[in-house]
C-alpha cells in the first residue's frame, strides 16, 4: 500500500495533481483515436466517392441546421434486418468527406444513409412540406417553410475552399465555378453548357458516371429554394459507391 | 487566516477588476466589428447580443466599482458567497427552463398535430432538442457545478476564492455562453455535434472562460490554509481539466469566414465520429459524473455530519474512474464503420468502468454509517442517497448496454433515452437538488428550509416522475428494438418503420406525465428556495451564526 501512502504528495501539490490528471485522462484517447489517422485500413478503398456538389452541400448544411441528425441516423449496421430494411451496410469511405459526420445516435425516424433514389422528388417534396400527407402516422415536424425560402447562392465557393483546407479534394475549377454549378444543378434544360461542365467536373472526381442528378427538385422553376438543396442532398445520400466492384470479403476490407 | 493578509492583497485588488474589464472590453469591441461586417444574419444577431450583454456588464461593473470608495471588495478574510448565491439562482432558473423545453419536445413527439407550427420552423423538434439538452446539462448542471465548486473549494481550503474579479468573469462569461448557445439553436446555428453544438465563436469564448475557471480554482488551491487538497477538489479539478481537453479537441473547426457563423469540422467521417463520442461519453464522465461526485463528497458528509466512508476507496476509485472513463467512447459506435478493434476496446473498458463507478456509489452511501435514521428524517439526505442509487443503477446499465450484442438491440432506440434520463434526472438532478437545498439556508444564513414538507413533496413527485419516464422509455425502446428485427413466417420483415413509431404512442404519453411531475417538483423547489432565502416559515427563526468564515471546515479524510 505504499502507493496509497505516496498519494499524500499529490494531495499537497496542486500542480502535480493537475498534471497527473491530465496524463491519466490523455492515454485512452491517444490510443483509440490517433491510430485512425494513420492506419491504412481504417477507410476502405472504394470506387465512386466524390465531394458534394455545391447544391448538395447546401442541402447538407440545411439538414444540419434543422437538426435532422437528432432523429435520423446515417449508419446502416451490418445486421440482417437493417441491411434488408435500408440497404448495404455503411462503409467508412462513404463519410470520408463528411465534415462533420452525420451518423446520428437515435432513430426516432428511419435511417437515411441510403434514402437517395428510394422515393421520387415529389414524394420528398410532399413529405417535407407535410409529413402526414404521405405517412399519416408520422410524428415528423413539417418543413414547408423551406420551399418558400430562397437559397443563398453567394459565397458557396468559400465553403468549398474551407472544406478543401480540411482535406476534401475540391479542385480550383470546382471552387471557381461553385455558384454556377449550384444554379445549374437545380435548373434543368436552361444552360446545357453549364450542366455539362458541372457533370464533367464531379464525374471526373467520382471516376464513375451517373452519380449526379440535375433536376428542379422542388418543382418550382421560378427560383432555387432551400427545398431544392435539401432534396438534392437526400436524393444522393448513399448512392455514390459502386457496390458492384466492392468485395466485402476481401482481406483489405475486413476490419 | 486573519493574520495572513499580505500587502499585495491590500493594494492590488483593483488589478483583477482592470484586467477583467480590459478583456471584456476587447471582446465587446470584437463583437461590434463583427456585427458591422456580419456575413450572415445569424452572426449579426449573435454579435449584437454579445455586444450589448458585454457592454451592460461593463457598465454595471463600472457603477459597482465607482461606489466602492476604496473599500477592498475582495476582502481576503471573508468567503466570497455572493457569487455562489448568483449560481444557485441561475441553476434554478435554467433548470426549470430546461425541464420545460424537455416537456415541450416530449409533447411534440406525442401530439404532433398540436405542438408543431408549420410557419415557425425554429420551434421544430430538431432545433428544440439541443436547446433542452444544453439547458439541462450545461446551463443547469454547469451553474450547479460552478456554484458548488466555488463554495466547496473555499471551505475546504479555508480561504477566499482566488483571482478577485475573475470568478465573476467565469460566472457571467459562462452564462453569456449559454445565452449564445441557446439562441443559436433557435436561429439554426449548430455544428451538429451532440452536446457540442455551439459554433466556433461560442466555443472560443467558452475556452477563454474555462481557462479562467481553471486558474481561479487552482489559484484558490494555491493559497489554501489546509496542507491537503480535499477529495471533492480532486474531482472538481479533474472535471475542469478534462472538459477543457475534450472541448478543445472536439471543436476543432475551420470557420468559413471570421464574420460568419458557419464552420466546418477539421476531421471527417470515422475520425470525426470517434472524436465526437470520445467527447460525448466523457461529457457524461467528467461533466455529469466527476463534477457531481465532487458535490457528493462534500455535501453528503456535511449534511449527515459523518466523515467520508473510506479514504482509500476514494483514491482508488478516483484514479481508476478517470483513467477508464476516457476509453469508453467507442461503445456509442458499435457495428458502425468504426474499425472493430476500437469498438472492442471501448466495450472492454466500459465493462471495467462498472467497478470504479460503484466504488464512488459505495463511498457515498456508506458515509451514512451510523446516521441511517437521516434517510427517514431528512428528505434532503434522502434525495442525495437516492441520487446515488440512480447513479449505481445507470452505471450498471451502461456497461450492460456497451456489450455489443445488447447494443445491437438497444442502440438507436428509446432505451438510450431511458438510460440517459435515469442518469440525468435521477443522479445529476437529485444530487444537484440536494446541494441546492443545502446551500440555500447556508448561504442566506437561515436556520432551516422554508418548508420541509415541500421537500418531501418534491422528492416524491420527482421520483414518481422519473419512474414514469424511464419505465415508459424502457418499454418503448425494447418494443421498437424487437419490432425492427421481427420477421414473419415468410422470412420478410414483419413491421414497417411507421408501425414501430405508432406502437410507442401510449408510452410517449406516459413519458409526458413523468416529465410534467418532474417539472412540478422543480417548481416547488424554486418556491421553497425563494421563501427560504427571504427568511419565511421555518427559515425565519434567527439563525445561530454557526458558520463563521474562520471555523474549521471539513477536515481532509485521512
Amino acid at each position: 500500500m505504499s502507493m496509497l501512502k505516496n498519494h499524500g504528495k499529490l494531495e499537497r501539490h496542486s500542480l502535480l495533481l493537475t498534471v497527473g490528471i491530465l496524463i491519466v485522462v490523455s492515454i485512452g484517447g491517444l490510443v483509440e483515436i490517433a491510430p485512425l489517422f494513420y492506419l491504412e485500413n481504417t477507410i476502405e478503398k472504394v470506387k465512386g466517392m466524390r465531394p458534394y456538389t455545391p447544391l448538395e452541400l447546401k442541402g447538407r448544411n440545411i439538414y444540419i441546421r434543422e437538426g435532422c441528425y437528432v432523429c435520423h441516423s446515417q449508419m446502416v449496421r451490418p445486421l440482417r434486418d437493417e441491411v434488408e430494411r435500408y440497404g448495404h451496410y455503411s462503409l467508412a469511405a462513404e463519410s470520408m468527406y463528411d465534415h462533420p459526420f452525420q451518423w446520428g445516435s437515435k432513430r426516432t425516424g428511419p435511417d437515411l444513409a441510403r434514402v437517395g433514389g428510394k422515393y421520387s422528388d415529389e414524394w420528398h417534396l410532399d413529405h417535407l412540406k407535410e409529413p402526414k400527407s404521405v405517412v399519416p402516422d408520422s410524428i415528423m415536424p413539417p418543413y414547408a417553410f423551406l420551399a418558400k425560402k430562397k437559397l443563398r447562392v453567394e459565397g458557396i465557393g468559400d465553403d468549398l475552399k474551407t472544406l478543401r483546407f480540411a482535406g476534401v479534394p475540391y479542385t480550383d475549377d470546382m471552387i471557381a465555378n461553385a455558384e454556377a454549378d449550384l444554379v445549374a444543378q437545380a435548373s434543368p434544360n436552361q444552360d446545357y453548357d453549364a450542366e455539362d461542365a458541372l457533370i464533367a467536373r464531379y464525374e471526373a472526381a467520382a471516376e464513375r458516371k451517373g452519380t449526379l442528378r440535375i433536376a428542379d427538385f422542388d418543382r418550382n422553376p421560378a427560383e432555387i429554394t432551400e427545398m431544392d438543396a435539401l432534396i438534392a442532398y437526400l436524393q444522393m445520400t448513399g448512392t455514390l459507391v459502386d457496390f458492384s466492384t466492392y468485395e466485402a470479403d476481401d482481406l483489405s476490407n475486413r476490419r | 487566516m486573519s493574520a495572513h493578509t499580505t500587502t499585495r492583497d491590500q493594494s492590488g485588488w483593483g488589478f483583477s477588476i482592470g484586467t477583467v474589464c480590459a478583456l471584456v472590453a476587447a471582446a465587446a469591441l470584437g463583437a461590434l466589428i463583427i456585427a458591422a461586417n456580419a456575413a450572415d444574419p445569424m452572426m449579426a444577431a449573435h454579435a449584437w447580443i454579445f455586444f450589448f450583454l458585454t457592454v451592460s456588464g461593463l457598465l454595471v461593473t463600472g457603477l459597482w466599482a465607482g461606489a466602492l470608495n476604496g473599500r477592498n471588495p475582495f476582502e481576503p478574510t471573508v468567503y466570497e458567497d455572493t457569487i455562489v448565491k448568483f449560481g444557485v439562482a441561475a441553476a434554478m432558473f435554467w433548470g426549470i427552463a430546461g425541464f420545460l423545453v424537455g416537456l415541450i419536445i416530449a409533447l411534440q413527439l406525442t401530439f404532433p398535430n398540436i405542438f408543431y407550427f408549420p410557419d415557425f420552423g425554429w420551434t421544430n423538434f430538431g432545433r428544440l432538442r439541443p436547446l433542452h439538452t444544453s439547458a439541462v446539462i450545461f446551463a443547469f448542471g454547469g451553474n450547479v457545478l460552478i456554484a458548488t465548486s466555488f463554495y466547496v473549494v473555499q471551505r475546504t481550503c479555508r480561504t477566499r476564492l482566488g483571482g478577485g474579479m475573475w470568478p465573476w468573469f467565469v460566472f457571467w462569461g459562462y452564462n453569456l455562453f449559454i445565452v449564445i448557445a441557446g439562441t443559436g439553436y433557435l436561429l439554426g446555428v449548430t455544428q451538429s455535434k451532440e452536446y457540442a453544438e455551439p459554433e466556433w465563436y461560442a466555443d472560443l469564448w467558452l475556452t477563454i472562460v474555462w481557462v479562467a475557471y481553471l486558474f481561479v480554482f487552482l489559484g484558490t488551491l494555491w493559497k489554501r490554509k489546509e496542507p491537503h487538497i480535499y477529495v471533492a477538489n480532486w474531482f472538481y479539478l479533474s472535471f475542469i481539466v478534462t472538459i477543457a481537453m475534450l472541448h478543445i479537441v472536439n471543436n476543432l473547426a475551420i470557420p468559413v469566414s471570421l464574420t460568419g457563423s458557419k464552420s466546418y469540422q477539421l476531421f471527417a467521417g470515422v475520425q470525426d465520429a470517434l472524436t465526437q463520442w470520445w467527447y460525448g461519453h466523457n461529457a457524461v464522465g467528467f461533466f455529469l459524473t466527476t463534477g457531481f461526485l465532487a458535490i457528493m463528497y462534500y455535501f453528503i458528509p456535511k449534511q449527515v455530519n459523518r466523515p467520508v466512508y473510506s479514504y482509500r476507496l476514494s483514491i482508488v476509485h478516483f484514479w481508476s474512474l478517470i483513467f477508464i472513463y476516457i476509453w469508453a467512447g467507442p461503445h456509442h459506435l458499435h457495428y458502425t464503420a468504426l474499425p472493430q478493434w476500437a469498438q472492442t476496446l471501448g466495450m472492454v473498458f466500459s465493462i471495467m468502468l462498472w467497478m470504479p463507478s460503484w466504488g464512488g456509489m459505495i463511498n457515498g452511501v456508506m458515509t451514512l454509517s451510523g446516521a441511517w435514521d437521516k434517510l427517514r428524517t431528512d428528505p434532503v439526505v434522502r434525495m442525495m442517497i437516492v441520487a446515488l442509487a440512480f447513479y449505481g443503477m445507470s452505471t450498471f446499465e451502461g456497461p450492460l448496454m456497451s456489450v455489443r450484442a445488447v447494443n445491437s438491440l438497444s442502440h438507436y432506440t428509446e432505451w438510450g433515452i431511458a438510460h440517459v434520463h435515469s442518469g440525468s434526472m435521477g443522479w445529476v438532478g437529485f444530487i444537484s437538488f440536494g446541494a441546492l437545498y443545502c446551500l440555500t439556508p447556508w448561504l442566506w444564513k437561515r436556520k432551516a428550509l422554508f418548508s420541509k414538507a415541500l421537500v418531501e413533496w418534491h422528492f416524491w413527485l420527482a421520483t414518481l416522475g422519473i419512474v414514469f419516464y424511464i419505465v415508459a422509455m424502457y418499454v418503448a425502446g425494447i418494443t421498437e428494438g424487437f419490432m425492427w428485427r421481427a420477421y414473419n413466417e415468410f422470412g420478410f420483415l414483419e413491421y414497417s418503420f411507421i408501425e414501430t413509431v405508432k406502437a410507442k404512442h401510449i408510452m410517449y404519453i406516459i413519458r409526458v406525465a413523468g416529465g410534467a411531475l418532474y417539472l412540478i417538483g422543480a417548481l416547488l423547489m424554486a418556491y421553497n428556495l425563494v421563501r427560504t432565502a427571504l427568511g419565511h416559515g421555518e427559515a425565519g427563526e434567527a439563525a445561530p451564526d454557526a458558520r463563521p468564515a474562520n471555523a474549521p471546515a471539513l477536515q481532509p479524510a485521512e
